[in-house]
């Protein structure tokens, strides 16, 4: 039954592009970089309750460096991918050293990953080779030259290549929730002194939590980097991206494989509609979808604190 | 070194107060042996001790010859020592069977094999029926079960029960000691536990050791201990022992 | 450079992290009794500046006037936020706090955007190039006027949780909630008056920051980190702490935007919080856990 549903869906997403435009495109290739992000977020707090307020951080290296090395060096992104993983996970792997090796715990854990994004923000605002405030532009080729290996292509390339990392991030997810990583990750986060007990290296069990979700969080880099093809750092930095980035698998269900998917599919369009409804009666309101946002948020976190997914899995019959 | 267990002249000290007194004994391989005292006596601490949660002030607790005092409570549990926590502590949002598989992980890499060893020890605890249930919907016995069937899936060579009948009825403690009884027997496994019930300490232990204000006043056997003047007065004031 | 242009930063530093320092009070009250962290604070500092902005504009209200009735407007604010919908909120994890202010911090600054609009709103004083010269040192009339207020307020406010009954019992309830329960205390109201006055602080301070900073929506994500970082540089649980802190983080800033540029000063209070976390994890003036 869960296949049959699952196959229904694959087939029903890889047929959009045929009947679907360009804005109705842009709007699913929005949803699939928040289920990415999502998925990634979701690994460090919702399985192993490490709450980072900083992921933007880990979302702009993956973004900056193979941007950089695509611009000077020319290589290609499929390969720079790997440069801006490494650098999101050193960067992932030297604040959850601070914050585990000196206990820092909590909501002083998410402020040292605030004050991280923040730092690379000031710094890479002062870089020369990043373009600095000025910010970073990566050329557009003509559309008919565009080529798959240099990740440029129309809409269509990017809906289908946002699909696949998607998918590939919820498979990643479903596999280690499934897996030793996932039990240990869950037992830490519901009771770290019962966990070690049981033979759980926190230690271990946490910085692998933190390396994965930095790991994951850079490859949405890439497609922020040569999608929109242009880099600012008091964007890609800002912390509105870290908060915006955590509404899906929040709303969704944290610490579920679905969470995240359901969050950005039901939050994504409904905000843009939203946008667009403001546009339609001709209102100059810029902060009407944002304000939705946080209505929202305040609504789920009163009534279902859990989530939309677990309510709705038990509604259907799934879990 | 015949001794499993080698608590050697153990101290702890939180700020003035002496909650461990220079300790000593030693646990055969094999042998269950009880702990007891009335609260406050340092029981609990002596458990954290031996378990990693609390380092010494002073003195040595070896495993098998080999030093563990000091060391993390994950590095004493991967050499086989299990605990249960008198203030139980299950993981509320993960199932009866996800609790006992995190136990069962230190001794497979893999969540299948963790899955089936762990379908075992259910089936030894009598938990079958409550597998997937969330252990934050456990009644209070339940989860002292839980405790226990969480650390046998560590496959201990030692097991710490701290306080697992408190709190259950007489027929439940009698399974209990059963269980143990079985394990003890059947793998060998060398129990040191911390207990109220007298019953269950009567029935299970061949070893007894009394502690007081944080120091041993007695250890032997259960009728020699219960014979000792000192044990009497400290311990259970001027009544008889039920 | 010489010293006496030197020492006109770190005075200057002084003066504006004197009124840093009382928004991070207000902060520091609601984390340390309440244990919840105010998301939303540098939010309401800017609602407190466009609120002077507006006393200033319409009506000619110097901000530092402005500032008591934008204060108490704050407190019943703070009252009716604690009362109604965080209190369910208190004792639940941590994320789930954070989670709920964050939701008020979104609509409460996207509110403020639509309402005023993106561009900053700046608050002209006819008084505001006046300054005093003692000795080497000038200082700005304005701003002088801002800090000497803040610190008033500042001590206030820990003479209240010091000296009155009912802040006695705040602290009662900060250090043993469920003894300050069977005692009789009623936890819910305290709670409620608790959040009033963190943001009473927020408020007095954001108006009066209008007569160092123009009014505008992307101040509040800033004002918030800030408060924060302030708090644990200073300790948390520690009144006098927050104070501490805002000087230092005050200083800290005025000397590098100085020495450096002003668009990497808050790299420097970000390292600052990094050093401390990891150092001193308790701050400056905490105790030790």
């Amino acid at each position: 039954m869960r296949w049959v549903a699952l196959a229904v869906l694959g087939a029903g997403l890889l047929a959009v592009p045929a009947v679907a435009g360009r804005y109705e495109l842009s709007v699913l290739i929005l949803v699939f970089q928040f289920v990415l992000m999502g998925q990634a977020w979701n690994v460090m707090m919702g399985y192993a309750g490490q709450l980072s307020l900083g992921h933007a951080l880990y979302v702009g290296l993956g973004a900056y460096v193979p941007a950089l090395l695509w611009l000077h060096l020319g290589v290609s992104p499929l390969i720079g991918v790997f440069a801006g993983m490494a650098a999101a996970m050193l960067a992932a792997g030297v604040i959850g050293w601070l914050g585990l090796r000196f206990g820092i715990e909590g909501v002083y854990f998410a402020l040292l990953t605030i004050a991280f994004a923040e730092i690379a923000r000031v710094a890479f605002d002062h870089l020369a080779i990043t373009g600095g405030a000025g910010g970073l532009f990566l050329p557009v080729t003509p559309e008919g030259r565009a080529s798959w290996w240099m990740l440029d292509g129309g809409p269509v390339f990017f809906y289908y290549l946002t699909l696949g990392l998607a998918a590939g991030a919820t498979g990643v997810v479903a596999w280690l929730a499934r897996s030793r990583f996932g039990f240990l990750w869950r037992a830490v986060r519901d009771d770290p002194v019962a966990a070690e007990a049981l033979g759980v290296n926190l230690f271990r069990a946490r910085m692998q939590a933190i390396l994965v979700s930095a790991a994951m969080a850079s490859v949405a880099g890439v497609v922020v980097a040569f999608y929109y093809r242009n880099l600012f750092p008091g964007q890609v930095f800002d912390m509105s991206r870290s908060l915006e980035l955590i509404l899906a698998p929040i709303i969704g269900g944290l610490g579920t494989v679905m969470g995240p998917v359901v969050g950005a599919a039901l939050l994504t369009p409904a905000g843009e509609a939203l946008a667009a409804l403001v546009q339609e009666l001709g209102l100059d309101a810029p902060g009407v979808k944002a304000v939705a946002y946080g209505l929202l948020l305040i609504a789920v976190i009163w009534v279902r604190p859990s989530g939309i997914w677990p309510w709705l899995a038990k509604r259907l019959g799934v879990s | 070194m015949s001794a499993l267990l080698a608590v050697e002249a153990v101290s702890r000290r939180f700020r003035g107060l002496l909650a461990v007194d220079a300790v000593s004994f030693e646990v055969a391989a094999g042998e269950i042996f009880a702990v007891i005292g009335p609260n406050g006596a340092g029981k609990t601490t002596l458990f954290n001790l031996i378990a990693g949660a609390l380092a010494p002030s002073a003195g040595a607790i070896r495993l098998a010859g080999e030093r563990i005092d000091g060391m993390r409570p994950d590095a004493i549990a991967a050499r086989g020592v299990g605990r249960t926590f008198q203030i139980v502590r299950p993981f509320p949002a993960m199932t009866v069977r996800e609790n006992i598989m995190v136990g069962s992980l230190m001794r497979t890499p893999t969540a299948r094999d963790a899955r089936v060893k762990a379908e075992a020890v259910m089936e030894r605890m009598g938990f079958a029926a409550l597998a997937d249930r969330p252990a934050g919907a456990l009644t209070l016995p339940d989860r002292k079960r839980l405790e226990v069937a969480r650390a046998l899936a560590t496959e201990p060579r030692l097991l710490l029960l701290d306080e697992v009948m408190a709190g259950l009825r007489p027929t439940e403690v009698d399974g209990m000691v059963g269980v143990l009884r079985e394990i003890n027997r059947e793998h060998g496994t060398t129990i040191v536990l911390i207990e109220h019930v007298m019953r269950a300490v009567m029935a299970l232990a061949g070893r007894v050791l009394v502690l007081h204000h944080g120091a041993r006043i007695a250890l032997g056997t259960p009728a020699e201990v219960v014979a000792e003047p000192e044990v009497v007065r400290s311990y259970l004031g001027t009544g008889p022992i039920h | 450079m010489t010293a006496g242009l030197l020492l006109g930063v770190v005075v200057q530093g002084v003066m504006t992290g004197l009124v840093y320092g009382l928004m991070a009070l207000g902060l520091s009250v609601i984390f340390g009794v309440i244990r919840v962290v105010n998301f939303a604070h540098g939010e309401f500092a800017v609602l407190a500046m466009y609120a002077a902005w507006v006393a200033f504009t319409q009506w000619g209200v110097d901000p530092i006037v402005a500032a008591l009735p934008i204060s108490a407007g704050c407190f019943v604010l703070g009252f009716g936020l604690q009362r109604w919908l965080v209190s369910p909120f208190v004792g639940r994890a941590e994320h789930e706090q954070f989670i709920l202010l964050a939701g008020v911090a979104m609509v409460l600054v996207n509110l403020l955007l639509m309402g005023f609009g993106p561009d900053a709103r700046p608050v002209n004083l006819p008084y505001a190039l006046d300054s005093y010269e003692i000795g080497p040192v000038i200082l700005d009339k304005a701003r002088l006027v801002a800090a000497a207020v803040a610190f008033g307020l500042t001590g206030g406010v820990i003479g209240f949780f010091r000296f009155t009954r009912t802040g006695t019992a705040i602290r009662a309830c900060a250090d043993n909630l469920l003894g300050a329960a069977v005692v009789g205390l009623d936890v819910k109201q305290l709670y409620a008056l608790t959040f009033g006055i963190g943001l009473a602080c927020v408020g007095a301070a954001g108006a009066m920051l209008v007569t160092i900073s123009d009014a505008s929506p992307v101040l509040a994500h800033g004002f918030t980190l800030q408060g924060f970082i302030i708090v644990i540089i200073g300790g948390l649980g520690s009144l006098a702490g927050a104070l501490l802190g805002g000087v230092l983080i005050g200083v800290c800033e005025a000397l590098a935007g100085f020495l450096w540029q002003p668009s990497m000063k808050s790299l420097f209070s970000f390292l600052l919080l990094v050093a401390v976390l990891a150092l001193r994890p308790q701050g400056l003036l905490g105790k030790r856990p």
